[in-house]
């Protein structure tokens, strides 16, 4: 026993160290003046223009790119699984989600400027070779749709990986027995494989969410301060060349913590209501 | 011509026939029971009856319509699954209901039926429960309910008892074959319980490597194998090897003992195949074919007292019925069985491993 509990120490002095108490000081810090009166001037400064369109963009980006990665890398799960795609490509599909869902951040960035940037590969390729402008078409790789495609790299994978062992747990015999029963397969997908996939989606789908909302690296090296979502407003903030306020740091690092707490009392909500069928 | 027609089936998986030239027509209404080991095809069979394979070749009718080109939902027929099958995310109640809904029947007449499968299978009340809230035999019933409630013409059952303990397996066959009659609905049912195709069914499929070896009712399946496997695969068999000594007049030879057949036999060599119950303690008067052998074993059961005893070089198993007059012979002990010769199942020919 006291062996076991020691096994417990490391990983839980990470947590406290690098979670709980970081955590804890943002929460009072967002509640706090620079010498330390409490206050909720700092929360209600989150409440300028500025700064609730950041959250507004940021949380759009966030859901555009978990819904279409949702989407995506369930067909794609779908395909592997359920469609009679050949066995070998099972393997190969998952540990390539596994590298791409990590794959975030700088290298990310460049990866997707180096390939669809205003100089990018494929960019150049389609103009010089096609005739087609895609930036002249509108697209850019700095805006709210060029921010969402690039996090669809790390969401898509991420999906698969998640929902590929849900849709293994559909059982071949519910799917005939609904068949002889007299179900067409629209109406098995809507009354039994959907209902029972749902508390799995939506899991996914918050994680998803959550995910996006707190990129900041891949969003920072992509974007530098072009584009103004929330963690890079925050990350200003912490680096202090814009408004040089640390507490108003705190306050948008709180806003996003509240902000990821709705959507998971959300999905614990949903979850709870979906998943009365299970022990 | 019978209501389903089975005529001249095969499958095949690759280059592997699973099922060879399976032929069986079943009447209206009869109780038909797929029997053999793990692996012989019976699930193939049912489930090409079914629609979720495709027949190499061969028909299948039912009710005189070829059914082989219609997809599992146009057949009206009702499955159980081994597994039961039941949708985890609907109530016993809508799982009941499924295939009335997937039709478009009314609420109120989904409703009523659903009352009266409950009512059916003994589960009034359960209406609102989840099936991970049912024991497995419970589960099984509601299964059943859900494959009749849609009235279908032909109701097929893959190993439906398999998952279950012993105790619930006798009692829910029972129950099934109580509705089946009642219902009377043409079944298809499929075992690799012996006993259990034996004591439920009108007629019963004996299947060896993808092959019907025998069909036929249960008392002739027992008593009167067509094949050595069917002999060695429905019910325990003592198996005695015995020389021919003469053909014409069909005497041969057990150990040291002599005894005849009274017919002409065509090879020269054989098996004979004694019942348990067909194989008696000592010698009885009336019959004519005495074994001398040893005790090794004996299994007093209350009712039946199970002896075990080498005959000959071979290990052979005998019941007798309890007498309060009679205790039981002691193990080690040297004795003779008799045996009636028309008790005597002949296998003539090679010996299954
Ligand atoms: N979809 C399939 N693909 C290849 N082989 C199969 C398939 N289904 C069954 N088989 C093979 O066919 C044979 C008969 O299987 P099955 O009908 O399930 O036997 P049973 O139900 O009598 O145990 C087995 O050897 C099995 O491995
Ligand atoms: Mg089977």
């Amino acid at each position: 026993m006291p062996l076991a509990w020691l096994g417990m120490v490391p990983f839980t002095l990470f947590a406290v160290l690098f979670l709980i108490l970081p955590t804890m000081n943002i929460v009072v810090g967002a509640f706090q003046t620079p010498d330390g009166t409490p206050t909720f001037r700092n929360v209600l400064n989150l409440f300028q223009p500025s700064i609730l369109s950041a959250y507004w963009i940021s949380i759009r980006i966030s859901v555009a790119s978990a819904l279409a990665g949702c989407l995506i890398g369930f067909a794609m799960a779908a395909a592997i699984t359920l469609g009679g795609l050949p066995q070998w490509i099972r393997g190969p599909l998952l540990t390539f989600s596994g590298v791409a869902s990590n794959f975030a951040g700088v290298p990310l960035a460049f990866a997707f400027l180096a390939t669809l940037g205003r100089l990018g590969l494929v960019t150049v390729i389609l103009k010089d070779w096609f005739g087609i402008n895609i930036y002249g078409l509108g697209f850019n790789l700095l805006s709210f749709w060029g921010l969402t495609l690039v996090y669809l790299f790390f969401q898509i994978p991420l999906m698969i990986l998640i929902i590929t062992p849900a849709l293994d747990g559909l059982k071949k015999e519910w799917r005939e027995a609904a068949e002889i029963l007299g179900a067409s397969g629209p109406q098995y997908w809507r009354m039994v494989a959907l209902p029972i996939l749902l508390p799995s989606l939506l899991g996914t789908f918050a994680l998803l969410f959550a995910n996006a909302f707190g990129a900041v690296a891949t969003a920072y090296a992509l974007t530098g301060s072009s584009l103004s979502i929330v963690p890079i407003v925050l990350f200003a903030q912490i680096r202090g060349d814009v408004l040089q306020d640390p507490h108003l740091g705190y306050a948008l690092a709180f806003g996003m913590i509240v902000v990821t707490g709705i959507a998971n009392g959300i999905y614990v909500w949903l979850r709870a209501r979906t998943e009365r069928w299970t022990r | 011509m019978s209501f389903l027609e089975i005529e001249h089936l095969e499958k095949s998986f690759g280059s592997v026939r699973v099922v060879k030239d399976f032929n069986l027509p079943i009447e209206k209404g009869e109780f038909v029971s797929l029997l053999g080991p793990s692996g012989c095809g019976k699930t193939t069979v049912l489930r090409m009856v079914a629609g979720f394979e495709t027949p190499s070749t061969g028909s299948i009718r039912i009710d005189g319509r070829d059914v082989v080109s219609l997809r599992p939902n146009q057949r009206n027929i009702g499955m159980v699954f081994q597994s039961y099958a039941l949708f985890p995310n609907l109530t016993v109640a809508q799982n009941v209901a499924f295939g009335l809904k997937v039709k478009g029947v009314k609420v109120a007449d989904r409703t009523a039926r659903v009352a009266e499968m409950l009512r059916l299978i003994g589960l009034e009340g359960y209406d609102d429960r989840y099936p991970f809230q049912l024991s497995g035999g419970q589960q099984q019933r509601v299964a059943l309910a859900r494959a009749l409630a849609v009235q279908p013409q032909v109701l097929l059952l893959d190993e439906p008892l398999s998952a279950l303990d012993a105790k619930i397996r006798v009692s829910l066959r029972e129950e099934i074959r109580d509705i089946q009659r009642r219902l009377a609905i043409t079944t298809i049912f499929v075992t690799h319980d012996q006993e259990e195709a034996l004591s439920i069914s009108d007629r019963v499929v004996v299947m060896n490597g993808g092959v019907a070896e025998q069909v036929g009712q249960p008392f002739e399946i027992y008593n009167r194998p067509s094949t050595r496997f069917v002999a060695e695969f429905v019910g325990t068999l003592n198996l005695i090897e015995a020389r021919v000594l003469d053909r014409d007049s069909g005497r041969i030879g057990i150990g040291s003992r002599e005894a005849s057949l009274g017919r002409p036999l065509t090879s020269d060599r054989l098996t004979l195949g004694i019942r348990p119950e067909a194989l008696t303690l000592g010698r009885a008067a009336d019959r004519d074919m005495v074994l001398e052998g040893r005790i090794d074993d004996v299994h007093f059961l209350g009712s039946v007292i199970r002896i075990q005893a080498t005959v000959a070089g071979e290990r052979v198993m005998l019941d007798t019925f309890n007498r309060p007059g009679t205790p039981p012979p002691a193990p080690g002990q040297a004795a003779e069985f008799s045996v009636h010769p028309e008790d005597l199942l002949v296998l003539e020919g090679e010996r299954s491993p």
